[in-house]
């Protein structure tokens, strides 16, 4: 049945400059979403097609092409935006649920945009990294809280306490979890190089592991999803942590989804699934319904792993965050990772990208805070996630309580990712988000794990001249140390759940 | 800036504050006239057996009654009385102060190891932290903290500190960054056992402040050396580490020296930072802390504040200037500059 909408205002108008053309055709090839065609030797454009991924900008030799966002105005109206209304033409055409890609688009403040860093003048030096150690060293997982000492027979006192495992990272950032399937193997391996050069960890997602990233196996950490896609106990035993997805930011009360399309046989081999079968993966554990189950998950995963490994586990960040964060820590889990709203996905439905949940700032805050009044802090390290841009929302995510963060799209985009949002489609121009062979040639994972690499290295070396600058010389002093920040133009409420003073205070 | 003093004789012999007064009126120019600070023990042996309490009283009536009445509450006020204090022209007055000699009703902590301290440590954290016009600036056996906003003499001169008598005395010369009228905020701060006087401001009073409140703690004085003496107190009391152990979970070694020690050694200084890293100090300070039975110096891992010890028969002396020592000690046997990361140790004979 078809609608009377007809035409839709055109998202992007692409255009070429024809003075500069030259009719390469370099455009033709690289577009994968088909914008681009050659009649005899000129290209002709379809501009519909153009999610504005910038392959084409980039390849094209002359600069010729062009590209705007929102070329035909709607009439301008504060109630009925232009993106309220496409939803509507949208739905009342198919009827559907509308799925995007990528984190909210919703225009609401940044809170990190707001929280103002500290350095130090007169009544204390600020340390200089360049002549004096500051140590971005973090271990991740289960602390004492107190330590016990015998006396041996000679007198000596030897420490009784036994430490569990942790995961030591040269530095406070992690490589947030995107399975293989949502991403291409070549992204995967980038990353998992990346993650060894710097001293730091990947997230699998829920995909799997793929044979390819076996030797990068101690730098990974193997996520368990409701869907149980390509869990089995070899799976387990070759990461370094196990993480029980419990929940996800941009998505939370729902699983994952990822489209048959790009469900190819190599990732139905290691998904174990069907190959063009959709994976979409329940919204909780069906051996999860209350949280007294989910300390037998975790036993059962750590037994099934010697109590070798740490064991972490996800939750999204919700009104309930404090209590849902002490009722993790007390299952037994080494690590939370807590996923706020913005984080991003590569398919979910708008409603839920753009209005469930709460912002990391602030989920990071009440959880740190809470787990130190209940005495559980040191049971569980935090890790933020969701939306972490650049070094400075790492050095206020941990100021603010966590240990450490995950950054995903930052890495994604590290690797050529334009954040266009159209990963659902399977057609990612770049060679990340796409199980399509002669995309995924795309992208060399040598030149790509050295551009994930150069960001970790470059975030690291910031975040060591900011702390520095704070006069402090290890990041431990950093953690939940909310007294080095001060916000900008926040509203009195939000300063007090941050437990932040305004500036000048 | 601020200067800093501790003296220590190792047999308990011993000295009257006049010298302590010259000493730390030799660092005049690390301080701003707004705040020092004097601590001894052993001045008070004709009540060894009580806490004794001093306390800076906005008003002998309302403030005094809140003080009589939670001391009432937690156990028994076996003596109390103004201080003695002796105007000074440079001085301005803006409290009394007063003190008590205390005995806790221990049965009120049922199932505490250290009943006594838990009941004086919550009714000190009580009465600082509810705007009641009454701080108690210290509250030890035996011991007794003397301090106003001043240069170290006229303070000293206020409470005649010639007249007391101790064997372990530390002292304060303040430059004030904030609050320069209140008399509460110089150091010394001490909390029963534990005395702390500091040098510096360190950079992580935020962290450090979060932790040891997560332990019932409640600092009220927004100063660093207050948190040190919860530290201190918590980690040695209360977690039972030997000093030498709270001290390198306050200063702890670089990763990359424990990444060097030897295996059993590395294992328990990872074990350390695993589970004291809230406690860290970070930032400068030099730190020199008492209690009954010893004086401990220690420096932040950079040692960005000086720290000077001299030694001289039995006494063991830790300062920020080699000139205070000289000036109680003119025949100083030694003097040491310890390096960073090595604290300094010493005990009263038993
Ligand atoms: S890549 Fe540029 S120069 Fe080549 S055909 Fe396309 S627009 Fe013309
Ligand atoms: S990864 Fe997704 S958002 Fe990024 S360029 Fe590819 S399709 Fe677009």
């Amino acid at each position: 049945m078809s609608s009377n909408f007809g035409s839709m205002p055109l998202r992007y108008r692409v255009a070429i400059d024809r003075e500069q053309c030259m009719e390469c055709g370099r455009c033709i090839d690289n577009c994968s979403y088909g914008v681009f065609r050659r009649d005899g030797d000129r290209i002709l454009i379809n501009s519909r097609n153009c999610t504005a991924c910038h392959r084409c900008l980039t390849y094209c030799p002359r600069d010729a092409i062009m590209l705007q966002e929102h070329p035909c105005d709607y009439r301008n109206h504060p109630v009925w935006t232009r993106e309220v209304r496409e939803s509507i033409y949208n739905q009342a055409r198919t009827g559907k649920i509308i799925l995007a890609g990528m984190g909210s688009v919703s225009k609401l403040p940044i809170i990190f945009d707001h929280l103002m860093l500290d350095a130090c003048q007169v009544t204390t030096p600020p340390t200089d990294p360049l002549r004096e150690p500051v140590e971005l060293r973090t271990y991740l997982g289960k602390k004492p809280s107190k330590l016990d000492f015998r006396q041996r027979s000679n007198g000596d006192v030897e420490l009784s306490t036994e430490l569990t495992p942790n995961l030591m990272l040269e530095t406070p950032i992690m490589l947030g979890h995107m399975s293989y399937g949502a991403l291409s193997l070549n992204a995967h391996v980038a990353m998992a190089r990346a993650a060894k050069e710097t001293g730091t960890f990947m997230g699998t997602g829920e995909g799997g592991l793929h044979p390819g990233l076996y030797p990068y196996q101690d730098r990974m950490i193997v996520q368990v999803a409701s869907g149980r896609f390509g869990v089995n106990v070899d799976y387990l035993e070759r990461g370094a942590a196990i993480e029980l997805k419990l929940g996800q930011g941009a998505k939370p009360g729902i699983g994952g989804h990822l489209p048959g399309e790009k469900v190819s046989a190599d990732v139905s081999r290691t998904r174990m699934i069907p190959q063009g079968s959709d994976a979409i993966s329940p919204a909780p554990h069906h051996d999860i319904y209350g949280i007294e189950d989910l300390p037998q998950l975790v036993n059962s995963v750590k037994e099934a792993t010697e109590r070798k490994k740490p064991i972490f586990a996800k939750i999204a960040a919700v009104n309930g965050n404090a209590e849902n964060v002490a009722a993790v820590a007390r299952s037994g889990v080494d690590a939370i990772a807590i996923d706020g709203f913005r984080g991003g996905t590569g398919a979910a439905p708008r409603v839920f990208r753009d209005h469930v949940g709460i912002p990391i700032e602030v989920a990071i805050a009440t959880a740190d805070r809470e787990l130190r009044k209940q005495g559980l802090r040191n049971e569980v390290s935090l890790i933020a996630c969701g939306s972490i841009r650049e070094s400075t929302d790492v050095v206020k995510a941990i100021a603010l309580g966590a240990d450490a963060v995950y950054i995903a799209t930052a890495a994604l985009a590290a690797m050529g990712c334009r954040v266009c949002g159209n990963c659902y489609q399977g057609l990612c121009p770049w060679g990340i988000a796409t199980q399509r062979q002669d995309l995924v040639d795309r992208l060399n994972p040598d030149v790509a794990s050295k551009q994930v690499a150069n960001l970790i290295h470059a975030w690291t070396l910031e975040i060591t001249e900011l702390i520095g600058a704070a006069g402090i010389n290890s990041i431990e002093s950093l953690r939940g140390n909310r007294d080095r920040l001060r916000g900008y133009m926040l509203d009195e409420g939000l300063l007090e759940i941050l437990d932040v003073k305004s500036v000048g205070a | 800036m601020c200067g800093i003093f501790g003296v220590m004789d190792k047999r308990r012999q011993l000295m009257d504050g006049s010298s302590i007064r010259q000493a730390l009126s030799m660092m005049n120019e690390r301080g701003s006239g707004e705040g020092a600070g004097y601590v001894a023990y052993g001045i008070y042996p004709d009540y060894r057996d009580c806490y004794a309490l001093h306390v800076l009283l906005d008003n002998t009536c309302e403030s005094k009654a809140v003080v009589d009445a939670t001391l009432g509450q937690w156990g028994a006020i076996e003596h109390d009385e103004a201080i003695p204090t002796y105007d000074q022209p440079n001085l301005r007055k803006t409290c009394t102060p007063w003190r008590y000699f205390f005995k806790p009703d221990a049965t009120l902590a049922p199932g505490s190891a250290s009943p006594e301290k838990d009941i004086i440590t919550n009714l000190v954290m009580q009465i600082n932290a509810a705007p009641n016009g009454a701080e108690i600036i210290s509250s030890g056996k035996n011991v007794g903290v003397f301090k106003a906003s001043g240069w170290p003499e006229d303070v000293a001169d206020y409470y005649r500190i010639q007249d007391y008598e101790g064997y372990i005395w530390l002292a304060h010369n303040r430059y004030a960054t904030s609050s320069p009228e209140k008399w509460e905020r110089p150091d010394p701060f001490n909390l029963h056992d534990w005395s702390v006087v500091e040098n510096g401001k360190t950079t992580t009073y935020g962290t450090n402040r979060r932790y040891v409140e997560s332990f019932g703690y409640q600092c009220s004085m927004s100063t660093d050396s207050e948190v040190i003496a919860c530290l201190i107190d918590l980690l040695v009391r209360r977690h039972g580490l030997d000093i030498n152990l709270a001290i390198r979970a306050l200063a702890p070694p670089f990763w990359e020296d424990i990444d060097r020690m030897p295996e059993a050694e590395q294992k328990l200084n990872r074990a350390l930072r695993f589970a004291y890293g809230s406690a860290t100090m970070n930032g400068p300070f030099t730190v020199v802390a008492a209690n009954p039975d010893m004086m401990v110096g220690f420096t932040d891992r950079g040692k960005l504040r000086p720290m000077v010890v001299g030694e001289c028969g039995d006494r063991l002396y830790i300062a920020s200037e080699e000139a205070a020592i000289r000036a109680m000690e003119p025949g100083v046997e030694s003097i040491t500059r310890p390096a960073a990361g090595e604290p300094v140790i010493g005990r009263v004979a038993p």
